[in-house]
């Protein structure tokens, strides 16, 4: 009888030695005369027990993790082709984790269950049921299901996606529209963009598509960033799958309507992130901002209109297409509804994906998920939503992961990442690397953004070296300022809220000298 | 096939045609096939370090002839994107990630021991030509790390300790396949 074994495929299982966990289980099975298929599953977001080896039992899909190449043959003795729960590494049925029970995946339902590129088993998972619903309704009756949703840009600014998809359809009809995937996920500590792209690839185009029925585009980019080439190959892969299927091409779902997507790759930017940004690097330009007005959404690629959307906010529309907005809506708390992608990350015990409603506390994510941190010693700060956004200190971690909740604390969401920190950081170091960042990333529009982000470095230097200190903390605090209301975009205009934050919560370090380099 | 039996993506030397092996008609090739796409610069820029390994300052006059854009909009683009390289690299192509997630992970240790092993800083290539060293801003492998990148593979939770014997490796299929 045949095994069916699962290892997966995305970027993290591969980091740490899947494909060769994989050749391993072929040679031990040949050797053992085991008829076994295996599978390339996606990754189900546990990270610290990649690379998950899987094996379909009359119980269900019995894991054992993290195996390490090497390991197999002690594994396999061990009875892993028979789901043998002698061995420490076995944890039993998967889908019983208590990391995924306590999880609300909507999203992220088939991550890690199915093989990513392949379509039957996309929509055995309820794949294109969206897609379908969506092509018996008027563009109007599409956009009003995502305005029942509630659903808020992903991607960091939380705007209403079903107001800005309303925007484009109201757009007269006889032009170009287009639909654009903001996929260039530059922030430190996020991964669920490329989660989707790399295990559940079908669920975006699905999104998209059906995006571009409700707003009359006929043509999509997905903006992939360069160091994504795995997310880049599997994207091509089910794009060519998905015209073959007749779910993208001149007639979508057999309805008359026409859908085509292209993958594009970015360069290295950070600030191709920024929708305006990116919507000039597609055009072949330098990634310089454009000031607003025009929105995207009004004169967007090429001068026409686009809906411009973070791939989460794309993600979670098949969702909301198959089982109505109003379900959708009945998740997460106050204007933050429906579920929110948590990246845990950094120095944590079990980093990964926890897909939950918005209002969970920080404190519950670092402690009933992240089980501590990685190192074991006390975590001192955590930074949420990305590199422009504030470090938190224990005092805050009881806010609820609400879009409003955290912009009264100067803090933020963004994008749902959140990077641990334990005991031994500088946090002085912390906010030298913002303004450095920064320094490197600016796409050198405007003044206080380029030239404050390399004042911020040396100013902050001057403050550690114990120079003139106290005049260069009021410089430091006039910079931040500066940089806040003088900048055209985020990047300057937020770049100083993780150094205020230091400033405000972790003085101590931002005084204290440098540390001596180790040789 | 399974996309992920990645057997075309194993590491060892890319093969990247060594300084001023390339040729106009190459820059040629790539650009007509790319031109007639919306926005076709990028695509042509990948295209062409892909096949040469970087962008020759050669390509530029050619490219914006094509295109119809003046040189200094061509170069304007090339220097804008950290991705783009005027100059060859080493034989291997090495990313170490600089950002917040894996700093927390003993990442600014791992910069330090990582120009010390190779001698070189960030944007140089080792005096043998092997490996030419890169910032990166993140690889998505942020629970997993400190991470970094040779050539097409993503390495996780890396230690100074990995990252020798995974040198000494680079280094030695190099010279076997010599
Ligand atoms: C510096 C900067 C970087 C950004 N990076 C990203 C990014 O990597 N991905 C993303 O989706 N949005 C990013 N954004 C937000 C986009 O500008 C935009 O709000 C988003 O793509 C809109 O999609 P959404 O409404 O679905 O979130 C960034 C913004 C700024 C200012
Ligand atoms: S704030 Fe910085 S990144 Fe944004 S437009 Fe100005 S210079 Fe460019
Ligand atoms: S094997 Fe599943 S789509 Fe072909
Ligand atoms: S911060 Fe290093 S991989 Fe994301």
């Amino acid at each position: 009888m045949t095994i069916t074994i699962y290892v997966p495929c995305d970027t993290t299982a591969l980091s740490l030695g899947a494909d060769r966990v994989a050749q391993e289980l072929q040679v031990a099975a040949a050797e053992l005369n085991k008829d076994i298929r295996l599978v390339r599953n996606g990754s189900r977001g546990l990270f610290w027990l990649e690379p998950l080896v899987e094996v379909q039992t009359p119980y269900g899909r019995v894991a054992y993790g993290p195996v390490e190449p090497g390991q197999v043959k002690e594994l396999v003795a061990a009875g892993l082709f028979e789901g043998n729960p002698d061995h420490a590494l076995y944890l039993g049925d998967i889908a019983q984790h208590p990391y995924l029970q306590r999880q609300q995946r909507l999203t992220f339902a088939r991550i890690g269950i199915t093989d990513p590129v392949c379509i039957e088993d996309y929509i055995a998972h309820g794949g294109f049921a969206g897609l379908k619903n969506a092509a018996a309704l008027t563009p109007q009756g599409i956009v009003d299901e995502i305005k029942a949703s509630g659903l808020r840009g992903r991607g960091g600014a939380a705007f209403p996606a079903g107001i800005k998809w309303q925007t484009v359809l109201d757009e007269p009809h006889d032009q170009q529209k287009y639909v654009v995937c903001n996929a260039d996920e530059g922030d430190s500590g996020t991964f669920a963009d490329r989660l989707v792209m790399e295990c559940d690839p079908y669920m975006l185009i699905e999104g998209m598509t059906i995006a571009g029925l409700a707003v009359g585009a006929t043509l999509g980019f997905i903006y992939v960033r360069s160091e994504y080439l795995l997310s880049r190959k599997m994207l091509d892969e089910a794009i060519r799958r998905a015209e073959e299927h007749g779910y993208l091409g001149d007639n979508v779902c057999g309805n008359g309507r026409a859908f085509r997507l292209e993958v594009r790759l970015g360069a290295g930017a950070y600030i191709c992130g920024e929708e305006t940004s990116l919507l000039e690097s597609l055009e072949g330009k330098r990634g310089l901002v454009r000031s607003k007005p025009p929105l995207p959404a009004i004169k967007g690629l090429f001068g026409q209109p686009t809906v411009v959307n973070n791939v989460l906010s794309l993600a979670a529309v098949p969702y909301i297409m198959a089982h109505g907005g109003k379900t959708y809506a009945d998740y997460g708390m106050g204007r933050s509804l429906g579920t929110l992608p948590i990246q845990l990350a950094g120095n944590i015990k079990q980093g990964g994906l926890i897909e939950l409603a918005f209002g969970v506390t920080l404190r519950k994510v670092l402690e009933d998920f992240g089980d501590g941190s990685f190192t074991g010693r006390p975590i001192k700060a955590v930074q949420v939503g990305g590199p422009l956004m504030a470090y938190l200190p224990e005092s805050q971690w009881d806010t609820p992961m609400d879009y409003e909740a955290f912009a009264k604390l100067g803090a933020g969401i963004g994008h749902g990442g959140v990077v641990v920190f334990d005991d031994t950081v500088d946090m002085g170091e912390q906010a030298r690397f913002a303004m450095e960042f920064c320094a490197v990333e600016s796409c050198g529009k405007c003044t206080p953004c380029r030239i404050g982000s390399v004042r911020g470095v040396e100013v902050i230097d001057r403050i550690r070296a114990g120079d003139n200190r106290d005049n260069n903390l009021v410089l430091l605090e006039e910079l931040c300022e500066t940089m806040v209301d003088g900048s055209l975009c985020a990047m300057g205009g937020m770049t100083p809220f993780p150094v205020q934050s230091v400033m405000k919560h972790f003085p101590e370090d931002l005084m204290a000298s440098p540390r001596p380099v180790e040789a | 096939m399974h996309m992920s039996e990645r057997a075309d993506h194993k590491t060892a030397a890319m093969p990247v045609p060594a300084a001023g092996d390339w040729s106009p008609d190459m820059i040629r090739q790539e650009v007509a096939s790319l031109q007639h796409e919306p926005g076709p610069l990028l695509p042509i820029l990948h295209a062409i370090q892909a096949r040469i390994g970087y962008v020759p300052e050669g390509a530029v006059p050619i490219i914006a002839e094509m295109l119809q854009q003046t040189r200094a909009e061509i170069h304007g683009v090339i220097s804008f994107y950290h991705h783009f390289r005027t100059r060859p690299a080493g034989s291997n192509l090495l990313e170490v990630c600089r950002a917040e997630a894996c700093q927390a992970r003993g990442g600014r240790a791992l910069e330090r021991h990582v120009q010390k092993k190779l001698g070189v800083g960030y944007h140089e290539t080792t005096t043998d030509n092997e490996v030419s060293l890169e910032p990166v801003y993140c690889l998505g492998n942020c629970a997993c790390g400190p991470s970094i990148r040779v050539n097409d593979e993503i390495i996780g939770r890396v230690t100074p300790q990995k990252f020798d014997e995974l040198v000494d490796k680079l280094t030695t299929s190099v010279l076997q396949l010599k």
